[in-house]
């Protein structure tokens, strides 16, 4: 089985992330770049996969030279070989550009199954899986917290508001994983040497046979007008209970009137 | 006046409050076209749409919509689009809602914003982003614009709208019927409040301990009429059911007052709730990183103080 597993470079969550004011995109200088980490759970099933059925596992990755740094823990953590998707054209693409971009990708690639993670930890639109079925015309089978393939047909178990679906459909698919479904493997040392040989290849936008006009900055179908950073939180108080921390707690919800 | 369309979010017939919500922002941006996709549309559901403003009600209640992944809600509401030209659809920022909204953008060829908190003149949305720490107003620069809204991101004004109804068929495509939904999974955990609609969540967590002590929390929810939530740990642990999991992976929430008993307040906790307008913390630990955004907090164990307050509260009443 091909299995495309696509990972984002994010900022690290753990750090102040802050978009740029010149072009108002994400700030990718200001804060660590770290694998997205719902990215790993999708990494760990596509290995999964292929453990079981055979084949090939691929990272595709989106994003400027430096994530690089993400496609080397991919595959460290077992996967075959990288795709990193890198132009200056693409600089600012929203979620259509991206997807139109990632999906042009994946037609080069060739795929029975591409794995997503539920959201970026940054964008955190979640719209991704979505957007690559349609556009590449195959059934979307996302927000997994499992996945059975059996010969060409694929199941899964799709988180819902009121517990989860029963799904199924036939390869190729696109699928997207909750972090439920797995425990992220670490990479080995081993693993970790060996990431070091593995091919990568670099596609530029003519490369993947990306329309110019179809991504970036300019050409994207939404645009930031405004931002501020959000007034910080009034500082709390906090006590410590003395056997009365219920009533107190009480007594506070009085004065705001919700009791 | 252009439409503004509005996909109905409903559970068992019933219209969800954040469509009510959804309606009330339409109104100032069109007229509201009430969307209903999916069996289980009656009369109730009719007087609940018109009394919330809605003009129009496209009904679209073939069984064959919700009987696979997404896909045809977004067929149908590109149909809509192509036929009815709207000034922008809105959808409730559901996970669903967000992926029902990213088909129809690449469908119709338009720009979509998921997690809008507010909505202005021109579509234009407020999102709060990076866990809360930067305010964001963006729009759409191409095609229809497409907003995903999150629920209570508007108080829903009920006035009348006139609800001319529509019957719409759609002839759905092979490529919407690829994801078979073949069975459905209910959950359910008694009949709080929504969730992600409550204007009060009481949430446990690891310091919660196991499923029977969540009766505690459940009381205290009780007691304000509140939803119930719970951290990842204790979802994954099975004291609670993931439904209910509040944080970058479960819902998120912006209730008036948000309540955490043994949640330390991990990133991707805060991630779900930091945008709460009142926190309280109930943590034995001083040192847990949830004080820090807490408005109120009580350094103590939760088995001490949770059910003091349910009994005070319930004494107040
Ligand atoms: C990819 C990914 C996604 C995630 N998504 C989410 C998510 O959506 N939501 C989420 O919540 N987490 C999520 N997490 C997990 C998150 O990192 C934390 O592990 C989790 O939130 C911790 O839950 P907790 O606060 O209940 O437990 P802990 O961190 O163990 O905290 C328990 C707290 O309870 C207190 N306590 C213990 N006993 C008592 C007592 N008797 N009285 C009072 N206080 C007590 C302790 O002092 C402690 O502060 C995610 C993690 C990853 C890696
Ligand atoms: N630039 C990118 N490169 C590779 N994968 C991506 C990229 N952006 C998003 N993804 C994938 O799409 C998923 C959902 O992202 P999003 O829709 O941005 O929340 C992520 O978990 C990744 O698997």
């Amino acid at each position: 089985m091909n299995i495309v597993v696509c990972v984002k470079q994010v900022p690290d969550t753990a750090t102040e992330r802050k978009l740029r004011s010149d072009d108002k995109t994400l700030d990718r200088d200001a804060a660590d770049g770290v694998v997205n980490e719902l990215d790993e759970y999708a990494v760990e099933e596509a290995l999964k996969l292929k453990e079981a059925h055979g084949g090939e596992v691929t990272v595709l990755t989106m994003g400027p030279g430096k994530a690089t740094e993400t496609i080397r823990k991919a595959l460290a953590m077992g996967a075959d070989k990288a795709v990193h998707l890198s132009d200056d054209a693409l600089h600012g693409s929203d979620a259509l550009s991206t997807s139109y971009a990632m999906a042009q990708a994946l037609k080069k690639i060739g795929f029975d199954l591409v794995v997503l993670g539920s959201e970026s930890t940054d964008a955190r639109t979640g719209v991704l899986a979505a957007m690559l079925a349609e556009r590449l015309g195959v059934p979307q089978l996302s927000l997994a917290k499992k996945v059975e393939v059996n010969g060409s047909a694929i199941a899964i178990e799709r988180l819902t508001d009121y517990g989860y679906d029963k799904v199924e459909a036939s390869l190729p698919a696109v699928v997207s994983v909750v972090e439920k479904i797995n425990e992220p493997r670490y990479p080995s040392f081993k693993g970790i040497m060996a990431a070091k040989k593995k091919p990568v290849e670099t596609l530029g936008i003519a490369d993947a046979e990306i329309s110019a006009d179809q991504v970036g900055l300019a050409n994207a179908w939404s645009e930031v007008v405004d931002f501020a950073a959000a007034p910080p939180r009034a500082a709390g108080t906090i006590v410590k209970d003395e056997g009365d921390g219920g009533a107190k707690i009480a007594e506070f919800l009085a004065s705001k009137k919700f009791v | 006046m252009s439409e503004v369309l509005v996909l109905v979010e409903h559970v068992d017939g019933d219209v969800k409050k954040v469509t009510l919500e959804l309606l009330t922002l339409a109104r100032s941006l069109g007229a509201p076209a009430a969307v209903w996709a999916g069996p289980g549309y009656s009369d109730a559901a009719k007087a609940k749409l018109a009394e919330y403003g809605a003009e129009k009600i496209y009904v679209a209640d073939a069984e064959e919509i919700t009987g696979y992944v997404v896909a045809p809600k977004a067929e149908l509401l590109a149909k809509l689009v192509a036929d009815k030209a709207p000034a922008g659809v809105l959808v409730a920022a559901t996970a669903e809602g967000k992926e029902i909204a990213g088909r129809l953008a690449v469908k119709t060829d338009s720009g979509v914003i998921t997690d809008a908190v507010g909505l202005g003149e021109g579509f234009v949305a407020d999102q709060s982003i990076f866990g809360g720490g930067v305010n964001v107003r963006s729009r759409v620069a191409k095609g229809t614009p497409i907003v995903a809204v999150r629920p209570n991101s508007a108080a829903p004004v009920a006035t009348a709208g006139a609800a001319a109804e529509e019957k719409v068929e759609v002839a759905l495509s092979d490529a919407a019927r690829a994801a078979r939904i073949v069975e459905r999974v209910k959950q359910e955990k008694g009949a709080r409040p929504e969730l992600t609609e409550a204007a009060v969540v009481v949430s446990g967590g690891r310091g919660v301990g196991s499923a029977e002590s969540f009766a505690l929390i459940e009381k205290l929810a009780d007691s304000l009429d509140a939803a119930v939530g719970a951290s990842r740990a204790a979802t994954d642990a099975g004291w609670y059911p993931h439904q209910f999991q509040v944080g970058q992976t479960g819902k998120t929430v912006a209730p008036q007052l948000y309540i955490a008993a043994g949640i330390s307040g991990a990133i991707q906790h805060r991630a779900g709730m930091q945008t709460s307008k009142t926190i309280v913390v109930i943590n034995k630990d001083a040192e847990a990183p949830i004080f820090e955004i807490a408005d109120y907090g009580v350094v103590g164990d939760l088995f001490q103080v949770v059910p003091q307050l349910t009994e005070e509260i319930e004494k107040r009443k």
